[in-house]
């Protein structure tokens, strides 16, 4: 887990989840913005391939903790579900712990067909997002690419 | 419920696995809990997903009605009606920090 690039590691398994310039900024910019608070939010799409991005509300005051308002969730399921598609990728920040998922998101982790992403703020100029696979509290990494 | 089946409900990807992959249902019950049990009768596991051992619903799991979360109104005990629409969600929840309420 040394590489500078997550792009440049090889990651074993799964196929490449891929994920436009645009979208990794936004991500990031949503990270940046709620700091010290974690953001999230979620990306619909179709046969795994996004779609559109959701920043949604964190309902949790705190700074190591975030739990997307369920019912903006639900409402933006809806939208997803009528639109023929699916929830492909859920999105949280870590402002100041690695882009890794940390014991409580593994065991929260409820939706094993969506990738989780991790936008890190550890390094401030230098944002780490990296996407996983947790299924049966296994955490996969899976390699982004553009 | 002798009526035909009347309340749509959603099921959300991580559960369709019981459903045989459908993402919609329809069922009939007079409250949530008993459109849950009925809904487990024809898909057993499902209501285990949604429920503690006590019948509660588990607190990273949601359940609406007509866009409204049970947990604001009479929880498992919300009555149910004709064309009402169910859509259970579990939660999306982590954090650095253990769980807190």
């Amino acid at each position: 887990m040394t590489g500078a690039d997550p792009r440049d590691r090889s990651i074993g398994g799964d196929p490449p989840f891929v994920l436009p310039q645009g979208m990794r900024e936004e991500i990031v910019a949503h990270a940046r913005r709620d700091a010290p608070r974690e953001c999230c939010g979620v990306i619909g799409g179709r046969g795994g391939r996004v779609g559109t991005l959701y920043p949604l509300t964190n309902l949790d005051q705190g700074t190591d903790f975030y739990r997307i308002d369920d019912a903006e969730l639900f409402a933006v399921y809806r939208e997803i579900d009528e639109g023929g598609g699916e929830i492909v990728a859920i999105y949280h920040s870590h402002p100041v712990s690695p882009a890794w998922p940390s014991p409580t998101d593994v065991r929260l982790a409820a939706w094993p067909d969506a990738h989780y992403l991790i936008c890190s703020l550890a390094g401030p100029d230098r944002p780490d997002l990296r996407a996983f696979r947790i299924v049966d509290d296994q955490i996969r990494e899976v390699a982004l690419a553009d | 419920m002798s009526e035909q089946e009347s309340i749509r409900v959603l099921i959300p990807t991580p559960l369709r696995r019981f459903t045989g992959g459908e993402g919609r249902v329809t069922a009939n019950g007079a409250t949530v809990g008993e459109l849950l049990a009925a809904l487990d009768q024809r898909y057993p596991g499902l209501q285990a997903q949604i429920c503690d051992e006590d019948g509660r619903i588990r607190r990273f799991v949601n359940v609406f009605v007509n866009g409204r979360n049970v947990r604001d109104e009479e929880g498992e005990e919300t009555p149910l009606h004709a064309g009402d629409e169910v859509g259970v969600m579990p939660a999306m929840a982590g954090g650095r920090s253990a769980v807190r309420r």
